[in-house]
């Protein structure tokens, strides 16, 4: 039993090693696709420019001290500003970029299946008030009733 | 109700159009506007400093970044024309734009810039003055408006041409 828990427990770190690691090593190639060139205005990975190459050779510093990627990121930010974020950070007014599309998503969701209530309800309503009489009337009806009731359905 | 609802969400989309338009149509400083002094920090040391530090005397504002060819070319005739003219009236300010702060340091040493260096590393202060790149140059009055402005570098026969009669007599 004992056995059993601890091949499990060595199972378990072995699993969680790969993620720690990808964590700890940050790479050039995946923080220039989050990163943008300020002075270019451009993804960091798209630039050339000699303000774009300092910025890589920085990040590539960084990368060779052992920092993460959040670690370099905020890095960036202290030298560049907020700006040198592709994705605005999920704080602050920043956080508008994520909440502001949601929120009209939603509103506007509702607005629709509203409209779409109000214009069922009214063409049943109008549909009850108008609804012409159909079926024959008079002698046809009573055609009819004649033909059906010979067929014995 | 229904209607002021819409009136409002149109007044917000035109808003927001306004507001794209103002923020990206800046054209920036002309000679005689009141030449932006927000606070930056200071390139080397602590804490900030600002134009408004200088009121007073004349000040030759050059924005400039390590990675910029030309600025190299002008940064020894800027230090040149700060010994000669730099002083109690006069005094070349750098702010270091959209720089690394460690790249910008190693700048001033290398060139030997005695001059105050300040740091805009989100181009906020570029943004307020309008600058389409660097190297760019204003020379702001003691009461703190643009005289003169070039979108470009300098060398030693221009500061001499175009700078130097704008300064008190001698070594300012």
């Amino acid at each position: 039993m004992r056995g059993s828990l601890v091949l499990l427990a060595l199972l378990a770190l072995a699993a969680l090693a790969p993620a720690a690691a990808a964590e700890q090593q940050a790479s050039l190639i995946e923080i220039e696709k989050q990163v943008m060139c300020p002075v270019c205005g451009t993804l960091l990975q798209l630039a050339e420019s000699p303000q774009a190459q300092r910025e890589k050779a920085f990040i590539r510093r960084l990368i060779a001290k052992g920092k993460t990627e959040a670690q370099i990121k905020d890095a960036l930010v202290a030298e560049y500003g907020d700006e040198v974020l592709a994705l605005p950070q999920g704080s602050g007014f920043s956080l508008s970029a994520y909440v502001v599309p949601i929120v009209a998503f939603v509103v506007a969701a509702v607005a629709l299946a509203i409209g779409v209530m109000r214009w069922r309800r009214a063409g049943s309503d109008k549909g009850e008030e108008d609804a012409p009489d159909v079926g024959p009337q008079g002698e046809d009806a009573d055609r009819l009733d004649a033909d059906l009731a010979r067929y014995d359905l | 109700m229904r209607s002021s609802i819409a009136v409002l969400a149109v007044l917000a989309v035109v808003g927001l159009l306004v507001f794209g338009l103002v923020s990206k149509g800046s054209s920036g400083v002309a000679v005689g506007d009141p030449a932006p002094a927000g606070p930056l920090p200071q390139l080397e040391g602590g804490g900030d400093g600002s134009l408004a530090d200088y009121r007073g005397q004349w000040v030759l504002v050059n924005f400039w970044a390590s990675w910029c060819v030309p600025c190299k070319d002008e940064a020894p005739a800027l230090e040149k024309f700060q010994r000669q003219h730099g002083g109690p009236h006069f005094t070349v300010v750098g702010i270091d734009s959209r720089d690394l702060t460690s790249d910008g340091r190693e700048f001033v040493r290398r060139y030997g810039l005695s001059y105050p260096q300040l740091r805009d590393g989100d181009g906020g202060a570029a943004h307020d003055y309008g600058t389409t790149g660097v190297p760019e140059n204003y020379l702001v009055d003691p009461t703190g408006k643009v005289q003169w402005l070039l979108r470009g570098p300098v060398d030693e026969q221009y500061l001499h041409d175009e700078v130097a009669p704008f300064l008190p007599e001698g070594k300012s």
